[in-house]
């Protein structure tokens, strides 16, 4: 073990434990934004209790986003110090840019929301949920630039050994960070709407406060419908940028060894990496890979053989990560399409409604398997092309590493459970009684 | 040159507001489990700082990112030789974060003592090793050309630093005791004033030792006697700490926790103002002290952050005033009556 793998480790584990409440904050705060709104321009009660009763498992979520979001800040420093230094000039700005522009103001205004409820009037407290709810988007867009940064490297020189900042133009135009706004975003959207459902149908099913869980199932039901069919389309974008910019990742996404056109997509596969090929391969379908990466049938798909063996990504977690994401996307659009036939009776639909309750943790693997093969699919880059994620790490001791690395382990892991405990009582107890 | 500068002072600018801001959430929750004698108490504290706690941490959030964007070479040195004292903080900080949230979800005192010590501990440490770290930095750190660290984690807490973590700690008491004293009513009230007097008795005397000490430990004073105008800052802050203990007396809390405000910006600069041009000394050598000059980013950069920072940072300033005044009054039972309440 050495401070590399660690701070690789370290690194995964907190943004992974991030990202499991980053989405449902963003998705969820503009749904209670829309239901509060609703309220405020109809004074229907209904919709105040939707807004209260979601507002609660979003505020629970919310503390556990930010408290994980403080490490992420301030880990490129500690664990990565080389990397800092060498890019910071870029990537440095489009971090303090997120936290002026948008931390500032979620942080403040969801502090006003929880609150303000008697100070504010009905509509000037829907509209802080409003600014809330851009401020939590708006921080996913400038991360997601920053990111897109590392992915796909643009707008700058390399003057004095490090990285310098060319045209601030070309960094926050980078394609791939504006596929990765407009993929991310809907998914988070899509990741909400399923919490929505999950939690209604498990209220629907006890046949209990009929009203609030049976018009918010609905709400979930066509955003949910409406953003599993944009974050597909926004992924086969994402997919034919990657394959022109990231050859290597597009072959391990696809356990692809041999450059060849008219490119098959296997349905399944296991990669085996030291010897080079497929363990074992069933079902492939000439052609559809080169189409998918191309749109093109007949277009050469370049193979993991034909990359240097040390730029090669590990083949077995984003092949994996791939296949899981992708099925699961074709799997809420199928449900999200079945439930819309079903909509106007949902409680003589027991089965499905228990389906929609298990369905809730799928979007969030979809999210993280979306990351794994984003980010382990971008190894052995930390900037893809420009700089070595081993040559990236500071000078820090493996003993030090080691036990920030145990600490976060033990500290998310206790706080996701409690976490988790609070969320599922607060939905038990559900919405206040209506008067 | 200029403009790296200019970005020198904005980086002390943005500590200062964050101790300034956060400043007297630490001191709430470090007097929290001493000064809050009932369940009303401790729920009165805690939704006195509730609305706003959250956009005062982000103050630090912002001065770690303008610090990467305009001197990532600092960033990337000061994080990681300072690698185990900031976990330390950024562990606290998560425990105080949720601990604030999470308290008033059950209603059992065993739930409740477990999230009142991590209020305690997520404030006290961050106080403190604030104070200790700043103090080391003042001194310089170990550090070589290369970034590489020669110290020992625990060195840190040598006197000066040490003493750097009291003043810290004892000043951010005042200031929590001051907001209190303006957030509270009838009894909690009086205790806080209280607080907020005795604790201004140790703090003079401790920061008369750090002013000394900072003399022999350091070079902060040789900006001040080459440039002797400088002393004007050191004179209103002694004149905004001698204020804090007169307001107080006067029971014009508001303008106590101003002049404690007022103290804690001061305090900041005094530092900031001696360290100038160096963000970062080295204590081995000074060719690597990381210095305004030779670890900005470049002018391109600079000039851009500095468009946002000018646009953007008095919009926040704006609607944070906005937030302090909409929580401006004492927290009545009627607040702690509410469903959101902490
Ligand atoms: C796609 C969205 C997204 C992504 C990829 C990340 N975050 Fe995040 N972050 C958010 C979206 C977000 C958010 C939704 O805006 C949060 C969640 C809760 C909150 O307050 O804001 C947040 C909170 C949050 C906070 C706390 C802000 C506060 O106190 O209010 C920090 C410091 C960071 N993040 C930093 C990071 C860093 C350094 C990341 C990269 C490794 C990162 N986040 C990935
Ligand atoms: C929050 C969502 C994110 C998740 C879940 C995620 C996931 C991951 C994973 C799994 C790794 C480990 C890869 C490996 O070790 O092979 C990693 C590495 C890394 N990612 Fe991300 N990532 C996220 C967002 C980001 C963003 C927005 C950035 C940039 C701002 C970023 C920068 C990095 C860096 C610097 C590493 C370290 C290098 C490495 O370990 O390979 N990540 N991330
Ligand atoms: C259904 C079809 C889908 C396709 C074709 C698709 C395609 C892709 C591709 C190609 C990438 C990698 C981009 C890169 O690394 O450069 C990606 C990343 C990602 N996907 Fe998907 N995706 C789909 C569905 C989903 C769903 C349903 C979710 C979550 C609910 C999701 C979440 C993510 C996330 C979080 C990332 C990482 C961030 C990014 O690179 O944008 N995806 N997707």
């Amino acid at each position: 073990m050495d401070p590399v793998f660690l701070s690789r480790l370290q690194f995964a584990a907190a943004t992974m434990f991030h990202f499991l409440f980053v989405p449902l904050t963003l998705g969820l705060s503009v749904l209670i934004a829309y239901m509060e709104t609703k309220y405020a321009r109809t004074g229907d009660k209904t919709y105040l209790r939707m807004t209260k009763f979601w507002g609660k498992l979003f505020l629970i979520n919310f503390a556990l986003g930010v408290v994980t979001g403080i490490t992420l800040e301030f880990q490129f420093g500690t664990n990565w110090s080389r990397y800092s230094a060498y890019v910071g000039d870029i990537f440095g700005s489009l971090l303090a840019i997120e936290a002026s522009v948008a931390f500032f103001l979620e942080s403040t205004f969801i502090g006003i929301w929880i609150f303000g409820w008697k100070k504010l009037s009905a509509k000037a407290h829907a509209g802080v949920m409003w600014l809330v709810a851009l401020a939590g988007n708006l921080s996913a867009v400038w991360i997601l630039m920053a990111n897109g940064f590392m992915q796909n490297p643009v707008g700058y020189v390399i003057k004095d050994g490090r990285a310098e900042l060319e045209s601030f133009m070309a960094l926050i135009t980078n394609k791939h960070g504006l596929l990765e706004i407009i993929h991310v975003v809907p998914a988070s959207l899509l990741l909400a709407s399923f919490f929505i459902m999950g939690v209604s149908a498990w209220h629907l099913l006890r046949k209990q406060h009929l009203p609030v869980f049976e018009r918010s199932f609905r709400i979930g039901l066509v955003v949910g419908l409406v953003m599993a069919l944009f974050t597909a389309f926004t992924g086969d974008l994402h997919g034919i940028n990657v394959s022109k910019t990231q050859p290597a990742k597009l072959a391990a996404m696809e356990s692809h060894w041999e450059t060849q056109t008219r490119a098959p997509l296997v349905l399944f596969a296991i990669p085996d990496q030291e010897n080079e090929k497929n363990l074992i391969e069933i079902g492939a379908i000439p052609g559809i890979l080169s189409f998918l990466g191309f749109h093109d049938f007949n277009a050469k798909v370049t193979g993991l053989l034909d990359i240097p063996k040390d730029e090669r990504p590990p083949v077995l977690p984003t092949f994996v990560g791939f296949r899981t994401m992708v099925g699961l996307g074709t799997l809420f659009i199928l449900l999200t399409i079945y439930g819309w036939f079903k909509r106007n009776n949902l409680t003589e639909n027991p089965t499905y409604l228990k389906i929609m309750l298990f369905a809730i943790p799928l979007p969030y693997i979809a999210m993280e398997m979306g990351w794994i093969v984003s980010e382990v699919g971008r190894q052995p880059w930390i900037v893809y092309g420009l700089m070595r994620t081993a040559e990236a790490v500071s000078p820090i001791s493996t003993t030090q590493v080691f036990i920030s690395l145990t600490g976060f382990i033990l500290v998310y892991g206790l706080l996701g459970l409690v976490g988790f405990y609070l969320m599922a009582k607060t939905v038990k107890q559900g919405p206040e009684a209506a008067n | 040159m200029e403009l790296q500068a200019i970005w020198f002072f904005l980086w002390g600018l943005l500590w200062a507001v964050f101790f300034m801001t956060d400043g007297f959430d630490f001191g709430i929750g470090t007097i929290y489990p001493f000064a809050g004698k009932t369940d009303t108490d401790k729920r009165t504290m805690l939704n006195a700082m509730g609305p706003l706690w959250d956009g005062n941490e982000v103050w630090l959030i912002t001065a770690g990112g303008v610090t990467f964007a305009a001197f990532p070479l600092v960033y990337a040195t000061m994080f990681s030789t300072l690698y185990t004292p900031l976990m330390l903080i950024l562990f606290a900080l998560i425990f105080r974060g949720v601990a604030i949230h999470f308290r008033g979800k059950i209603d059992t005192p065993a739930w409740k003592r477990v999230w009142d010590f991590l209020i305690f501990i997520g404030s006290f440490v961050p106080a403190l090793l604030f104070g200790v770290a700043f103090a080391n930095i003042f001194q310089g750190i170990p550090f070589d050309g290369q970034g590489f660290y020669h110290g020992h984690t625990l060195k840190l807490l040598n006197p000066y630093g040490l003493l750097g973590g009291v003043l810290f700690v004892l000043l951010f008491i005042v200031h929590g005791a001051n907001w209190m004293a303006v957030k509270s009513t009838g009894k909690l009230q009086a205790r806080m004033a209280a607080i907020s007097q005795k604790t201004w008795l140790a703090l003079v005397p401790v920061a008369v030792v750090f002013l000394l000490a900072s003399y022999f430990a350091t070079d902060l004073w040789a900006n001040y006697f080459r440039y002797p105008v400088l002393f004007i800052v050191t004179l209103v802050n002694v004149a905004a700490l001698l204020s804090i203990r007169y307001f107080v007396a006067n029971k014009t809390y508001f303008k106590a926790w101003f002049a404690s405000a007022a103290t804690i910006v001061l305090c900041t600069f005094f530092g900031i103002i001696g360290l100038f041009p160096a963000l970062f000394p080295s204590s081995l050598h000074p060719d690597w002290h990381l210095t305004a000059f030779n670890a900005s980013s470049s002018p391109l950069t600079l000039k851009i952050m500095l468009g946002v920072v000018v646009v953007f940072i008095p919009i926040v300033i704006g609607y944070q005033i906005w937030a302090y005044h909409l929580f401006k009054d004492p927290v009545t039972e009627e607040d702690l009556d509410m469903d959101e309440a902490y």
